[in-house]
């Protein structure tokens, strides 16, 4: 078995884990082969950015007024 | 300015009730924060400085209480927690591939300013076991690093990166049930 080869299932843990950790060289490279070839992987991936920006959005609207007026 | 501190207490315990998942803790936060608002009164030119100015001071109060109740917070013991790995609830064909494609979320410039779409958030972040919520909303509202979050509750970095990783997935899971598959997005 090639060493840079990833599941999907993988792949998915592996998008995840990115978030609050760095991962080892190998594991990104396998990673980004895999994005190269697999249509469902980048779209997981998308899912999961997406996910860290509306957390982003989140955390600046708890400290301000963005929208309605939250305390009365 | 003390009216509309107090006016903006319900505003404050929403996050803290988030946060710590512990009604008792998060009435005290919010109170020590108002308190401290009080002491130490300042000018501001609109209610949402005074708003960023006040979550500011709850963050560290939440801190603090995370770190006072830190045995409790990471629950590990609790079995409120089942133990599958959320990755298991998205179904996978013996290969490895997806047996089904995730949704395409579409562009999140277009819902995550919407009032609506953060309720769904916050519904979904609620739904999180409590441990897990907690160690999430530290990552992701409070910004402690994983270094960090191991630090204050004693927690090795191989728990948390667990709970995080569940989190994730939960709360993936959670999102595209409510909110990207229910057509309510604009």
């Amino acid at each position: 078995m090639m060493p840079l080869n990833r599941t999907c299932k993988e792949v998915a843990a592996l998008v995840v884990a990115r978030e609050d950790r760095a991962l080892p060289l190998a594991d990104r490279v396998a990673l980004r082969i895999h994005m190269t070839i697999c249509d469902t992987c980048t779209r997981f991936e998308r899912q999961i950015l997406s996910m860290k920006n509306s957390m982003q959005q989140w955390r600046n609207y708890t400290g301000s007024d963005s929208t309605k007026d939250g305390g009365s | 300015m003390e009216q509309d501190v107090a006016d903006l207490r319900e505003y404050l315990l929403k996050f803290a009730r988030l946060q710590l998942r512990n009604t008792t803790w998060a009435e005290d936060a919010v109170s020590e924060t108002i308190l401290a608002a009080l002491t130490k009164p300042q000018a501001f030119e609109s209610r949402s400085q005074l708003k960023t100015w006040l979550v500011g001071i709850l963050k560290h109060k939440i801190v603090d209480a995370l770190r006072h109740h830190s045995r409790e917070v990471s629950g590990l013991e609790t079995s409120e927690d089942d133990q599958t790995d959320p990755l298991e609830l998205i179904s996978f064909k013996a290969d490895g591939h997806f047996t089904e494609a995730p949704a395409e979320w579409g562009n999140p410039e277009n819902h995550a300013s919407s009032h609506q779409f953060f309720e769904v958030l916050e519904a979904c972040v609620n739904q999180l076991p409590a441990a897990q919520g907690r160690l999430f909303l530290m990552r992701e509202w409070l910004e402690l690093s994983c270094d960090e979050i191991c630090k204050e509750l004693e927690l090795t970095s191989t728990n948390l990166y667990v709970q995080l990783h569940r989190a994730r997935l939960r709360l993936r899971e959670c999102l595209e049930l409510h909110w990207f598959m229910t057509g309510s997005k604009t």
